[in-house]
Formats: C-alpha cells, sequence, structure tokens
C-alpha cells in the first residue's frame, strides 16, 4: 500500500483562475519522487497542500490511512508531526543556535507550555547532536544560524524535518538558492534518507538533469496539470517537451 | 530621442523647482510672515538670551529640587514606556498579517494603534485632563496612550518583516501557535522591538516636558513654574538640565543598541 495517496486534488486562490487540476498521484514508503515543471505551474502549491499549509479546495489527500484535508486542529498537528518540511530560502531562526532551531523541529510532539519553556529531554537532544554530526555540521552546533553558509543552513533544515521522525519529507525546492557543489551535498543526504530511513521524499526541482539522475518516479507539472508520471527514463524529449512547452536544447538542463 | 528625454526632465526639475519657491512665497504673503523683519529680530533675540539666561551661583541652589522634578519625569517616561511595550506586544502579534490569530482581531489592534497614534500626545494630555485634573497620572496615560500607538505599529512592522518564513516552518513541524509566537517570531525581532522601545523612552523624555507643563507634574510644571515667576535662570538651568539628560538616555540607548543587534 502507498503511503500517500493523492486524489482528485483542486485548488484555486482566485475564483478563475485554477492553479491545481484534478491531481491524482501516490507514493510509496521510502520512494524518492520529483517533481518538475515551469515557475507557476503549481508546484509549491501542490507540496504546502500535503500539509496544509495551503487549504486545498476539492479532492482527497489520504496519508497512512486517514484523510489529511478531513483533519481537525489536533489531528492536524499530530498528522503534521509525520511530514517534514524542507524549504527554499531555509526558513530557520536566523538569530538562534543550530541546536536551536533543529529542536524546533520537535514542538510538534509537546504541549503548548513544554514547547514555550523550551523544555526537552536528553534522548531529544542526543538525537539532535547525532543528526548534526550525520549531517557534518555539529561542528556549527552552538553558532547563530545567520553565521552559516547557505549550504549549511540548509542541511540544519534537514535536521529539524528528520528529528521529527517522519514518514514523508516536502522539500521546495530545497538547492535552488545553493551553489552547484552545496547542492550535491544537500541532494545526496536527501536521497540517503529516503534509502536508508526508508522516508518519502517529494522534492520540487527546476533542474530537469537533477530530477532524473536523482529520482526513482518524476512528476511533470504544467499549469496545474500532472502531464508526465513515470520513472526517470521514460521522461523523454517529447515529454520535457509537454512539461516546459519547449524542447530540451532550448533549456539550461545542469 | 534620448536627449529629448533628458530636456523634459531637466524642464521638470525646474518647474518644480519654481513651484516650491512659489508656494513659500503665497504661503509667507498669506500669514504676513516677512522673512526680513524675522531675520532681523534675530540679533535682538539672542541679546536677551544672553542677559537673561545665566545661570548664576543663586540658582544653582536651586538644582536638587530641579533634579528631584527631572528624576521624577524621566521615570514617568519609563514606566509609561514599559507598560505601553507589553501592551503593544499582545497588539502587534495580533495585528501583524503573519502572526494573526483571525482578521477581526488584527483590523481592532491596527484600529487601536492608529487611533491612539494618530492623536498628539499634547492634544491627548488635554483631553485626559478633562477627566482626570491635573496630576502626573494624567501625564501618565497621555504619554502611555501615544506610546502603545506608535509601539504597535512599529511592532506589527517587525513581525511582518522578519516572522513569515519561520512561522510557515514550525507550523509545518506540528508547533502550535504559542509556541511558534513564543520560540521563532519574538526570539527574532527582540533586538528591534528593544530597540523601538528605546527610541520610544528618549522620545517620551522630550515629550513629558511638554505634557508636565500641562499636567503641572515633573519638570515641565518647574519649567512653567519658574517662566510664570521671570526666573529666567531658573528656566535656562532646566533647560540645559534637560538637554543634557536626553543626550545622556540616548547614548546609553545607543550603546544597549550595539550590544544587543
Amino acid at each position: 500500500m502507498s503511503l500517500l495517496q493523492v486524489k482528485d486534488l483542486n485548488k484555486s486562490y482566485q475564483t478563475d483562475t485554477k492553479v491545481l487540476k484534478n491531481i491524482n498521484f501516490s507514493a510509496g514508503t521510502g520512494e524518492f519522487l520529483s517533481v518538475i515543471g515551469p515557475s507557476g505551474a503549481g508546484k509549491s502549491t501542490l507540496l504546502r497542500c500535503i500539509n496544509r499549509l495551503v487549504q486545498a479546495d476539492k479532492g482527497e489527500i489520504l496519508f497512512g490511512g486517514q484523510d489529511l484535508l478531513k483533519l481537525r486542529k489536533k489531528e492536524l498537528r499530530a498528522a503534521r508531526t509525520n511530514i517534514g518540511m524542507i524549504f527554499q530560502h531555509y526558513n530557520l531562526v536566523p538569530r538562534l543556535t543550530v541546536i536551536e532551531n533543529v529542536l524546533h523541529g520537535r514542538f510538534g510532539y509537546k504541549s503548548t507550555l513544554q514547547g514555550v519553556l523550551g523544555r526537552f529531554s536528553e534522548e531529544e537532544k542526543e538525537r539532535a547532536f547525532y543528526l548534526l554530526e550525520k549531517l557534518g555540521i555539529e561542528a556549527h552546533a552552538y553558532k547563530r544560524c545567520d553565521q552559516l553558509s547557505g549550504g549549511q543552513q540548509q542541511r540544519v533544515g534537514i535536521c529539524r524535518a528528520l528529528i521529527q521522525n517522519p514518514k514523508l519529507i516536502l522539500c521546495d525546492e530545497p538547492i535552488a538558492s545553493l551553489d552547484p557543489h552545496s547542492s550535491k551535498v544537500i541532494m545526496d543526504h536527501l536521497k540517503s534518507i529516503s534509502e536508508e530511513m526508508g522516508i518519502t521524499c517529494i522534492v520540487n526541482l527546476h533542474q530537469v538533469e537533477v530530477a532524473q539522475s536523482y529520482s526513482d518516479r518524476i512528476i511533470g507539472l504544467n499549469n496545474g496539470s500532472i502531464v508526465f508520471d513515470g520513472s526517470n527514463f521514460q521522461l523523454d524529449q517529447l515529454y520535457i517537451k509537454r512539461v516546459y512547452g519547449m524542447e530540451t536544447r532550448e533549456l539550461i538542463t545542469v | 530621442m534620448n536627449e529629448k528625454a533628458f530636456k523634459r526632465r531637466k524642464l521638470h526639475s525646474i518647474l518644480f523647482f519654481l513651484l516650491i519657491i512659489g508656494v513659500a512665497f503665497i504661503s509667507a504673503y498669506m500669514t504676513d510672515f516677512n522673512l526680513v523683519e524675522g531675520m532681523a529680530t534675530i540679533p535682538t533675540a539672542l541679546i536677551w538670551m544672553a542677559e537673561n539666561l545665566i545661570i548664576t551661583t543663586d540658582t544653582l541652589a536651586k538644582l536638587p529640587k530641579i533634579l528631584e522634578k527631572l528624576n521624577e519625569t524621566i521615570f514617568m517616561s519609563i514606566a509609561a514606556t514599559t507598560i505601553a511595550a507589553a501592551i503593544s506586544l499582545f497588539l502587534g502579534i495580533a495585528g501583524s498579517t503573519t502572526t494573526a490569530v483571525n482578521g477581526f482581531f488584527s483590523t481592532l489592534a491596527r484600529l487601536i494603534a492608529s487611533f491612539a497614534r494618530n492623536i498628539p500626545v499634547v492634544a491627548w494630555a488635554l483631553i485626559l485632563l478633562l477627566s482626570f485634573g491635573q496630576n502626573s497620572i494624567t501625564g501618565f496615560l497621555a504619554l502611555f496612550v501615544g506610546t502603545v500607538g506608535f509601539l504597535t505599529r512599529a511592532f506589527i512592522e517587525s513581525i511582518d518583516e522578519a516572522g513569515s518564513s519561520a512561522y510557515e516552518a514550525l507550523t509545518a513541524t506540528g508547533a502550535t501557535y504559542f509556541q511558534v509566537v513564543g520560540k521563532a517570531i519574538i526570539p527574532q525581532c527582540l533586538p528591534q522591538m528593544i530597540s523601538w522601545i528605546l527610541f520610544m523612552i528618549e522620545t517620551n523624555i522630550r515629550s513629558a516636558t511638554l505634557v508636565g507643563i500641562l499636567t503641572g507634574t515633573g519638570i515641565g510644571y518647574a519649567f512653567d513654574l519658574y517662566y510664570k515667576m521671570l526666573d529666567y535662570q531658573a528656566v535656562a538651568l532646566i533647560t540645559l538640565l534637560i538637554v543634557a539628560a536626553v543626550i545622556i538616555i540616548e547614548l546609553a540607548s545607543n550603546h544597549i543598541r550595539r550590544v544587543i543587534l
């Protein structure tokens, strides 16, 4: 059975323009799924509908057997702890230290008061340091996040998502503001997360080549509709033209 | 083509400049203001100041009394500002689009802020004078209301500017509203908020002098009293002390800002 199943998802911000039109797809456990498509195709909206940062208009999102769109506040909170998210601009609290930002990922498991007072157990702190070590930034644990480079900040973002013990990680253009080397480091980490830890990754990407070399499966979005859904080697010239509206040679693919 | 555009822009600047001069002349004519006559009175004014505003040893005898009044004013400003800051924090969080609980509270907070801010502190003092009479509570409230208005506005801007990305990320992890506000929004905005509070303390010490004249409290009252007694030496001393106090507070708050930012 698949971990995530999206059925007939529709979303429009204004009444006349639809951002997402009848989206249907599913993702299995440990699958690495890339979503490609031009800017404005609805990639970010799609990801944000899954964890309900954006409210979808119509459809079903089945995650671990329950429909996320029907959940009330408390249930939604519990469901969100199982879904990590990584952002293009890292979305950390820049003035706080790396370790504090990582521990923010545990708030979903705590009462409001425990969270506001910042009470974390020893295991949680040990786990945070373990993850920082795994991503190679344990040396920066007590530095403020605004002193770190982009690639390092994104790794803090990954740690914050991993400490949630998620089943699914949503990545909204995780490498769009990074240099080529940092991009590779981040993509390698995401790949190993899905392979070793069995966490499903849904990654919005702008780079077709990156999507092809890392993904188990690729979804191509154009103008709010899925125009391609298949394995990376099935994505040929014809489909790329359908996704972007032009030939590969007219695109910068690396 | 390009040259033409440049010429036109030049013409526009000249016309604009002439317009400003024209407006200045018309306003002066309508208010019977004569620049030459105005300038001519400056030397006489300076001579009067030099003759009357001299601090003598006699005046210095009044120093302890004046300092006591000055203290009263400074502490009233600090109290009004800090209490207003606490209220503004809640209004700011309610009013910011990032952290708004719902549209109603957001609009209400903004409405309170703009109402409090757009009426000058002096007007507040005069309005409150009618209901509270001539005492320090009136002065305190006048400063308090104006400060709430200004600080709420400033806090809303700070939160809007700094908070939205972390707010989104923490909401996605399943954090509650108060966890996000307490652990992401406030830590991120705190230095800027403290900076605004310090600015407001400075401003309020200046305003407190004026408000004091109206409400009969603090250094403003002392200024008014000696002025009406024609004791200009004491007036000079008070003025000098106010300037010194404001400068000292400003230096102190600049130092604090450097440390926290």
